[in-house]
């Protein structure tokens, strides 16, 4: 197979202009006479469904939760990224382009990558428009910050609740499409196949998770906006619903899937507390501004850590990267925090954490200072552990955050089935092997608002597409394939429950496949994910029936998937021969240990064809071209 | 410090709409003082499916207070007992050995009953679709700083936008009255430049469209203010009844001068 970008010639600057005027247009009139289905409401998918109804098409949208409003773009904290300038600080379109490129460590396409930074700036004077109360200067002007490493204070923000008001501006403009007749939304729907037709996606099948009923709906065409993996790992910043079921039943209907193994690790999370843990909660990492990280340099100091004399710690980061300190990039600082615990250093009942401490910065502008700056993150953080990080050192450790891998997309965003479109978290396309703190919201309205509504006409417009409703034999057959599955799941009544097996793989996947990575682990991990899935499919539990809410059953369809999906996580990371971004090999590593890159050999996508559970799956790759960066070796000391 | 504790829980279980619901009795047992409420409704789960019977259905997602997916009735408060705190924020330290917890679903004639904990709030999203938006296309905006917003209007609107639409005001409300979730949304876009245009027609439809769904009137019971998770002020209240008597007394909606611009549907 020839993975063919379709990135357009030309400048630069000038490719999606010119994109733009070679897409063929539907004219108005026929706009009504497409249907359109969009799975996911995250910013990606709120913002897709909604553009597409103003311009006309019929979208019908689908959502786990019960409101197009909760999904989990709605965590998002920092910010959003935008090349508009307005500090004066030397920033322009090309800049947000570099420091994309350069951050993912250049491992995403170019053009692409301009594209995102040349639409920032519109995502911006969108969301002003829609109502997002977006932080203001004194004379009403926005503001910015800087954020997440970048030079320039280009982040745009609504308090710590940045994504939640982005998404309510979606949100809106999707409920005015509802109120104006043009989207009908399906809440409570989950999807559980994607329906081919002559080689064209051309419908889906949803399990309505109120009354267990398989529904089919076909279309001209689908948008997956479902989110990432992130949940493979069972512990994760991530909603709980969150799951790779849209995107794996998609791939196995021949979708490329591309990167599984990119992805990424915030390190100022809190740290486990125990097993019965569900979920892990993520502090912005702005807390590095002014707290300094350390352990004792004792291994197993049990001591309090006000007890701790100065003599006693190591300040790590600041000793290991003096110029960058305790502002390395998230992958860095993550590293070392795991580092130091594997070495016994670790704090806190687990051993896994390492001290965040504000004492320094108490001391120098005071606790109202302090307060001021971080008070909803100090609040936070006492709310959830009961200790007062006034006086006593937060404890923080890396979790799973953000999955940069996803299905494989063209410049149209268009998956490697004709007619099948993804979006946002889901697909692979921006960010590399590593995405830059406030880019994946920036990511999610650029697809959404900006590009889906131009190339998708581009697709219906020019592609022969013959009448196909839902009583084409292939969506029976796509449900009796589904209904059978989750017969079979309900039917096996073993030992164990759905939670138990999903903690396992957590385990198997954090340990081998987390923040670094070697060969014996990971042939470790692959003959281990084979056995407990085998064993899922003899000794799961779930209980309950499939014919009503059965929250049980809705895990236990996407642990299945998980299950599947964690193989070809393995694979990739296991065939990608060097260290890049978030993807750390020690066997690649230079003599400081940061991650050494082979651009001879690894300057490709991993682009993953499925044949088969438990089968190899093919790669293919699509190769990367530098035109217009000269590529680095990122350098933090 | 963490330790564990003993509860006894009275779990509101009903199968589905229409269905008789009862109280069942469960022992929450080693429950550690980390675990968040809803941690410790998974570890009932887990046993309940161990014993072969059906887990307690709950509403969750992101569990760090911001999706408004979860919230039940806990001792008789959406939410229990902590101030401005979901259920999924709030921990089981703030309870004591051998305490008895009453779990019910929030309950309002326009939120049905699904099962167990869990309930249709899709009434909320019906409010917003009558109006609680501005009428903005993609590419119709004007750059961005084009409209100066003063900063402290921006932080007010940012007070009010940051409802999580979860429901508990209505809980909580003996008129089960939807006022302070609308009167949030009202206030978050009047008072911003961009929402202006479009007050008086939004206040009316999203009033019609509360009463329409079977919420209750405000009698001023202050309850809502007290449950909701985000502390929303009823202050925003005062200004949806304000920006209600403007629109009714004058503006061109009521006094029949629909202009084009108004028919933007």
């Amino acid at each position: 197979m020839k993975l063919d970008s379709k990135a357009p010639g030309g400048s630069l600057e000038g490719k999606w202009d010119r994109h733009r005027f070679e897409l063929k247009l539907v004219n108005p009139a026929n706009k009504r006479k497409f249907e359109i289905i969009v799975v996911g409401t995250g910013l990606a998918g709120a913002s897709a469904s909604a553009t597409l109804a103003e311009l006309g098409y019929n979208v019908k949208t689908f959502c786990i939760q019960d409101s197009p409003r909760r999904a989990h773009s709605i965590a998002a904290q920092g910010g959003i990224n935008a090349a508009k300038n307005y500090p004066g600080d030397g920033d322009s379109i090309w800049r947000l382009f570099y420091d994309t490129i350069k951050g993912g460590d250049f491992r995403a396409r170019e053009a692409n990558v301009y594209r995102l930074a040349q639409i920032s700036n519109h995502i911006i004077d969108q969301c002003v428009a829609q109502g997002v109360p977006f932080a203001r200067e004194y004379g009403g002007l926005l503001a910015n910050r800087s954020f997440g490493g970048a030079q320039v204070a280009r982040t745009f923000y609504a308090r710590g609740q940045t994504g939640q008001q982005l998404l309510l501006g979606a949100y809106h403009a999707l409920m005015r499409q509802v109120q104006a007749g043009k989207v009908k939304m399906f809440p409570r729907r989950e999807m559980v196949d994607l329906v081919v037709v002559n080689g064209q996606a051309r419908g889906i099948i949803v399990r309505n998770l109120i009354t267990g009923q398989m529904e089919s709906h076909a279309a001209h065409a689908v948008v997956l906006a479902s989110g990432g993996y992130g949940n493979v790992y069972f512990l994760s910043t991530n909603g709980m619903n969150g799951n790779v079921s849209g995107l794996w039943r998609a791939h196995k209907k021949g979708a490329l899937f591309a990167n599984p193994s990119f992805t990424q690790i915030h390190p100022t999370c809190i740290p486990v507390h125990g097993t019965y843990q569900s979920k892990l909660t993520l502090m912005s990492e702005s807390l590095r501004n002014d707290g300094r990280v350390w352990v004792p340099m004792q291994p197993g100091d049990k001591q309090l850590p006000n007890d701790i004399p100065e003599s006693e710690r190591d300040y790590y980061l600041e000793r290991k990267y003096p110029s960058f300190g305790n502002l390395v990039p998230r992958d860095v600082a993550s590293r070392n925090a795991k580092e130091m615990c594997d070495q016994g250093k670790g704090v806190g009942p687990t051993g896994y954490a390492v001290y965040l401490d504000f004492k320094e910065a108490i001391k120098r502008d005071g606790v109202e200072g302090i307060k001021k700056k971080y008070g909803n993150l100090f609040q936070m953080y006492e709310r959830i552990t009961g200790e007062n990080p006034y006086e006593t050192p937060m404890m923080i450790y890396p979790a799973i955050h953000y999955t940069m891998g996803g299905l494989w997309v063209d410049y149209n965003l268009m998956s490697t089935i004709p007619g099948l479109f993804v979006l946002g978290e889901a697909n692979f396309s921006d960010h590399g092997s590593n995405r830059l703190g406030a880019s994946a919201l920036m990511q999610g309205l650029a697809d959404g608002y900006f590009v889906i509504p131009y190339t998708i006409g581009g697709y219906l417009g020019g592609t022969r597409l013959p009448e196909v409703s839902e009583s084409h034999p292939a969506f029976q057959e796509s449900a009796r394939g589904a209904t059978e599955a989750i017969g079979k799941l309900l039917s096996i009544k073993g030992k164990r429950t759905v939670t138990d097996f999903h903690r396992d793989l957590g385990r198997i996947m954090w340990e081998n496949c987390g923040m670094s990575r070697e060969e014996p682990g990971l042939l470790k991990a692959k003959e281990r994910i084979p056995a407990l899935r085998e064993e899922f499919w003899e000794n799961v539990n779930v209980p309950g029936s499939a014919s009503d809410l059965n929250q049980s059953l809705e895990r236990a369809n996407r642990v299945a998937d998980y299950l599947e999906f964690a193989e070809l996580m393995i694979e990739d990371t296991l065939s990608r021969e060097e260290s890049c971004g978030c993807h750390f090999n020690v066997a690649y590593q230079t003599d400081d240990h940061e991650a050494m890159r082979n651009d001879e050999t690894c300057s490709y996508v991993a682009a993953w064809e499925f044949k088969g559970v438990g089968k190899p799956p093919t790669l293919h790759k699509e190769p990367l071209v530098f035109e217009y960066v000269a590529l680095a070796q990122r350098s933090y000391k | 410090m963490s330790k564990t504790i003993h509860l006894t829980l009275k779990v509101w279980r009903q199968k589905g709409p229409g269905q008789k619901g009862i109280f069942e009795t469960y022992e929450a047992k080693d429950i550690s003082t980390d675990m968040s409420f809803l941690e410790m409704l998974d570890v009932v789960n887990e046993t309940l499916v161990h014993q072969g019977k059906d887990p307690i259905a709950f509403d969750h997602d992101c569990r760090e207070g911001i999706c408004g997916s979860c919230g039940s009735v806990v001792n008789g408060l959406a939410h229990g007992p902590e101030k401005g705190t979901t259920l999924c924020q709030l921990h089981m330290r703030h309870f004591k050995d051998g305490e008895t917890l009453v779990i019910e679903p929030f309950r309002a004639r326009a939120f049905n009953m699904i099962k167990d904990l869990v309930v249709d709030r899709s009434a909320f999203d019906q409010i917003i679709q009558s109006g609680g938006y501005v009428s903005v296309n993609t590419s119709q905006a004007p750059e961005a700083n084009s409209i100066p917003v003063p900063a402290d209007m921006a932080e007010l609107a940012m007070d009010a936008a940051a409802c999580i639409g979860c429901g508990a005001c209505v809980a909580a409300c003996p008129n089960a009255s939807a006022m302070l979730f609308t009167g949030a949304k009202i206030s978050h876009l009047v008072l911003l430049p961009q929402g202006k245009p479009e007050a008086a027609k939004r206040a009316l439809a999203m009033i019609q469209k509360m009463d329409e769904l079977g919420f209750g009137n405000c009698s001023n019971h202050k309850e809502c203010e007290a449950a909701c998770p985000k502390e929303i002020s009823i202050s925003n209240i005062a200004r949806f009844n304000r920006e209600f008597l403007k629109a009714s007394f004058v503006s061109a909606e009521k006094m029949g001068e629909e202009t084009k611009a108004g028919e933007d549907e």
